[in-house]
């Protein structure tokens, strides 16, 4: 089990369980939770609706892509510790790290 | 007043093969689009990404299909209106509608199909105190005419390409430019961020690295625009314009105000026909949702031909619908 933490818009932190080896992206599981993140690009790091902030984990991420950054380069509210979930494989660099909501409307 | 049988909102994939699906039936159509071209998110996002689930396209690059659509729908002379956001929707007493855009422009149908994907693609706005205020009085998300900001005093905020492009472009017609960019370097074009950069150097423009702007002031127009910076050192610059460049982010915009039901901005249809809550309004493509919705390019094509068989009731009343095979009738174009 990979064991990771999401905090949602209202600052309140839940953990996430999920099996290794499991084929998603972490927007696809903080989808799958329920939470109300849009995800309307469907995960071509076009739409930010899956902005996160890390608070814990940062240094363990593979590090941004070309597209992600260039997207969160164009963000007015993105900072030195922002990601886009829908570029992070779920696996074991997610261990213990700790994901604020961001997003957009 | 512009008259049609059926307005489009949204020129993209599924907006344009509507036109093939009206055509066949003699169904005219007028495309409406925020975007100042066709293709919607595929030429505005992603032009040069391969598609893979096209049938009869083992691949094919979203530009590219963006064209062939437009070849498919060459013979039923679509009219378009472009760079114009639709605002607002007005029922006529015989039942027709009247569709108003942002610039005034009228355009009278039979029917409205809302083909607008996921929205009207919209500027990001920064958090920026007085922002709104100064909109249309030295605020603006987007240069129209550069002509304007001649020797004006003009501060961009942004690190993306597009910010790196105006502000080489505006060096050689501002009096002064400055670039304000939250990060300490630029992930866009190479080329253009050297460009900017060996500019800065020379003093051509003023480039600030590692700060926000936080807030605008002016009486009445814009005439200042004050920065901190990640050590917290506050800077005051006067500016005449001041052009935030954050990209472009998609909003249900004025369509959520015209009474459709609407299920977290999706616009909620029946399968029969994907026709909306309201009569002769019909809503396809990614921005419509049913039960078993699928956001695909295949699936709204798919919805585009049924929509056209029950919209041909109203634009044909007193014509019985029989359908034909493009194999057996060919095109009948108009």
């Amino acid at each position: 089990m990979i064991r990771f933490n999401i905090e949602d818009r209202n600052g309140e932190r839940q953990p996430i369980d999920i099996p290794e080896g499991i084929q998603l992206t972490l927007m696809e599981v903080i989808k799958a939770a329920a939470y109300p993140i849009s995800a309307a690009c469907g995960g071509m790091a076009l739409c930010a609706t899956c902005h996160v902030r890390v608070v814990r984990g940062a240094d363990a991420l593979p590090p941004v892509n070309d597209a992600e950054g260039a997207l969160l380069d164009t963000l007015p509210n993105a900072g030195a510790s922002s990601r886009l979930a829908c570029q992070l494989p779920v696996d074991e660099s997610l261990e213990g790290a700790v994901f604020r909501l961001e997003g957009e409307d | 007043m512009l008259t049609t049988d059926i307005c489009i909102i949204g020129a993209g994939p599924v907006g344009l093969f509507a036109v093939f699906e009206a055509g066949l039936l003699k169904m005219r159509c007028h495309l409406i689009d925020a975007l100042p071209q066709v293709g919607g998110q595929l030429s505005e996002i992603y032009p040069q990404k391969p598609i893979y689930d096209i049938p009869g396209y083992p691949e094919v690059k979203a530009q590219d299909l963006v064209n062939n659509l437009m070849e498919q729908i060459a013979p039923f002379h679509p009219q378009f209106t472009l760079g114009e956001r639709v605002e607002a929707l007005e029922r006529q007493p015989d039942g027709s509608l009247v569709v108003q855009t942002s610039e005034g422009t009228a355009i009278h149908c039979q029917v409205v199909v809302i083909a607008g994907g996921l929205g009207s693609f919209e500027p990001r706005k920064p958090e920026i105190r007085n922002l709104e205020a100064f909109e249309g009085r030295g605020v603006a998300y987007l240069v129209k005419n550069p002509e304007a900001l001649r020797d004006r005093r003009v501060v961009l905020a942004g690190g993306g390409d597009s910010a790196l492009d105006w502000t080489l472009f505006l060096a050689d017609i501002a009096r002064e430019v400055t670039l304000v960019h939250r990060g300490d370097s630029f992930r866009g074009a190479p080329d253009s961020a050297e460009k900017v950069v060996e500019l800065a150097r020379r003093g051509r423009i003023n480039l600030l690295l590692q700060s926000n702007v936080t807030s605008l002031g002016g009486n009445g127009h814009l005439q200042e625009v004050t920065l901190a910076a990640k050590d917290g050192a506050i800077t005051r610059l006067l500016a005449d314009q001041f052009i935030p460049l954050f990209g472009l982010t998609p909003k249900l915009g004025p369509i959520a105000d015209w009474g459709l039901q609407v299920d977290k901005s999706a616009i909620e249809v029946n399968t029969r026909d994907f026709a909306t809550s309201a009569e002769r309004i019909y809503a396809i493509g990614d921005i419509n949702t049913y039960p078993g919705k699928l956001k695909l390019i295949l699936c709204g094509f798919h919805e585009a031909a049924l929509m056209c068989q029950s919209a041909f009731q109203y634009v044909h009343p007193n014509q019985k619908l029989s359908f034909k095979y493009t194999t057996v009738n060919g095109i009948p174009t108009f």
